[in-house]
């Protein structure tokens, strides 16, 4: 199965399974040997990831992303406040300095919903596709949607609470949100409204911060409750369209993160930080079917796990830079 | 690697994992349903697909006066309340439904003027939501203006108006263009003293129009710009100064004379169950 096709599938919510015993490329076959035979003790284990916490670059990319998005979202609300015009709207569609970019799936809704497409839109959501190819699809989500900033914050609610047993995580099955892709799409071409729109934290925090705050803000204090409480990332994992748009578009970005088999622990820190744990199952001990692997098309890039690592087996790459250094 | 090699490899599922597959198909299933449920709970205030907010110039109606295609097109980005001058634009909560997000007028608190004369909102609109096959402000059909209160109504009772329109805190602006062509100034900083009360029709952005047009100065020198219809004129009643207010088929339904009514509440406003051209239609 190609790296596309197995990523598609497993952003999808099918399980791909252990990879078969003929799957593993010799080089790969050999480390996994070579590390069955020996094992970092918990003690060992708990240094490494002591020691790399102190290090300066323990949030390296979280600083920087946190800074763009931010950033990104702030433009908005500034263009508008002091009426600079550099980036006009919202999320769901905006001119940046005369440009028309539209939110891939906004656009989407609107298209299925509209049945027909004014030249506008279609500039817009071709800019804003290519862009994302070039920058790692869902890295819209970790990068620029603010909904997944306040849902950073109640996830780490979320983990003490669960550290400290008073709640009970629940989980859902991943194809839930392919399941919603469907039916949101349907019904848009259906009931020609754009249903997804009035439930999505997405365009009502980008308008709640642009134009002001209203009632719709109850909605995503409603989701950050259930996230907190009951469901970790529950919205971004299970539910939301938008990821998958972008996602389906970082399937074929140049932009990733890659995994290297040779020094990695396999203690899984990387696993715990992450969002969609799923697309890190090759850090799994005996995954892994080559030694340099990339990560899957429903990775936000949020280079959590980049910097959570001790041993440096993760980092982004983009494919192609190498050759022309 | 072929599917019936790995279910020969897989070992027999237990109970527990079975059962908890089971759970987790249901809560999912009850998630999927949930979510569903209070998505779908938005069709309640568009219900009939029917005009019940003002619009914005240029959004899409149907003959029966269904705007189903604007909330269809519209995306929901506010570009049209950033770029309308007079701040007439505001944008839906969620009480609003599958409306959430899209642009509406609340004309007694601040009516479009048409000041920015070339429709800057349809210009800005993405979509065409806002239709960009409209032009001119006489083009635009957002409702209609109707004497609702002809009890209320000033020139009806003969009386004049002296003062600010809607008082020293009104904070709605409006265009006068023997002021300044180009910029609004608030409403309360421009107090009248008539004879008999012609608010609506003195201040009606298609009459200032059609005046412009008959002394040979339409705006920018475009020809296009003159209404072909008039919107609203002041008939004779009875024997007195009295008049009443009559609106025509060039009203577009622009909300001015609902703004500046200086009754309270005002005798004319904006009304959805009709448009210039529905109206003619009916004949």
């Amino acid at each position: 199965m190609s790296y596309f096709t197995a990523s598609i599938k497993q952003m999808l919510g099918i399980d791909p399974g252990k990879p078969a015993p003929d799957a593993y490329s010799p080089e790969a076959r050999e480390i996994h040997t070579f590390k069955r035979g020996r094992k970092e003790t918990k003690e060992e284990l708990r240094a490494i990831a002591e020691a790399h916490d102190q290090s300066e670059r323990r949030h390296f990319w979280r600083k920087r992303r946190w800074l763009t998005l931010i950033l990104v979202n702030l433009l908005f609300v500034v263009s508008y406040y002091f009426d600079v015009q550099l980036l006009e709207g919202a999320l769901t569609a905006s001119r940046f300095i005369g440009f028309h970019m539209a939110d891939l799936n906004s656009a989407l809704q609107v298209m299925l919903a509209f049945k027909h497409v004014v030249l506008n839109l279609l500039i817009g959501t071709v800019t804003v596709f290519i862009l994302w190819i070039l920058v790692g699809g869902r890295s819209f989500c970790s990068w620029v949607c603010p909904y997944h900033l306040v849902a950073e914050w109640a996830e780490a609610l979320h983990l003490k609470l669960e550290a400290k047993k008073w709640i009970k995580p629940v989980t859902f099955h991943r194809g839930a949100r392919t399941l919603f892709y469907v039916i949101f799409a349907l019904l848009a071409l259906v009931t020609g409204y754009t249903v997804f729109e009035t439930i999505s934290p997405t365009g009502i925090l980008s308008r709640a911060l642009i134009y002001g705050p209203g009632l719709a803000l109850l909605w995503v204090v409603t989701l950050l409750l259930f996230e907190i409480f009951v469901s970790r990332r529950a919205w971004c994992r299970y539910v939301c369209p938008i990821g998958l748009t972008y996602g389906f578009v970082g399937s074929i970005s140049p932009l990733r993160v890659r995994y290297n088999l040779k020094d990695c622990h396999h203690e899984g820190n990387c696993r715990k930080v992450c969002m969609v744990p799923h697309v890190l199952d090759m850090t799994i001990k005996g995954r892994a079917t080559s030694v340099d692997v990339p990560v899957g098309a429903d990775c936000t890039r949020c280079g959590l796990c980049v910097d959570t690592c001790p041993t440096g087996s993760l980092k982004f790459e983009v494919l192609g830079l190498k050759k022309l250094q | 690697m072929s599917t019936e090699d790995t279910k020969k490899k897989q070992p027999p599922v237990s109970p527990k994992r079975r059962e908890q597959t089971r759970r987790e198909f249901l809560r999912t299933g009850a998630l999927a349903g949930g979510v569903l449920l209070i998505s779908l709970l938005g069709y309640i205030p568009v219900g009939e697909g029917k005009m019940k907010r003002l619009r914005p110039p240029g959004a899409l109606i149907d003959g029966d006066l269904n705007e189903r295609d604007f909330l269809a097109a519209c995306i929901k980005c506010g570009q049209c309340v950033q770029v309308c001058p007079v701040e007439a634009i505001k944008l839906s909560d969620i009480d609003e439904g599958f409306g959430l997000g899209a642009p509406f007028i609340e004309a007694r608190a601040q009516a479009c003027d048409f000041s920015c004369d070339g429709l800057q909102c349809v210009l800005a609109c993405p979509t065409g939501a806002l239709t960009h096959e409209i032009n001119y402000p006489a083009q635009s059909r957002m409702g209609f203006a109707r004497l609702t209160r002809p009890e209320k109504c000033l020139a009806i009772q003969g009386k004049g108006f002296k003062g600010q329109a809607r008082g020293p805190d009104f904070k709605g602006v409006l265009r006068y263009e023997e002021l300044d062509r180009w910029k609004a100034v608030p409403i309360a900083d421009h107090p009248y003293d008539l004879e008999l009360c012609d608010l609506c029709l003195r201040q009606c952005p298609i009459e200032i129009r059609i005046g412009q047009c008959a002394a040979g100065k339409p705006p920018s020198g475009d020809k296009n710009q003159c209404p072909p219809h008039r919107a609203i004129s002041l008939e004779p009643l009875g024997k007195g100064k009295a008049k009443q207010p009559l609106v025509h088929d060039g009203c577009v339904g622009c909300g001015v004379c609902e703004m500046v009514c200086p009754t309270e509440p005002p005798a004319i406003v904006i009304v959805l169950d009709e448009t210039a051209d529905t109206r003619r239609g009916r004949g």
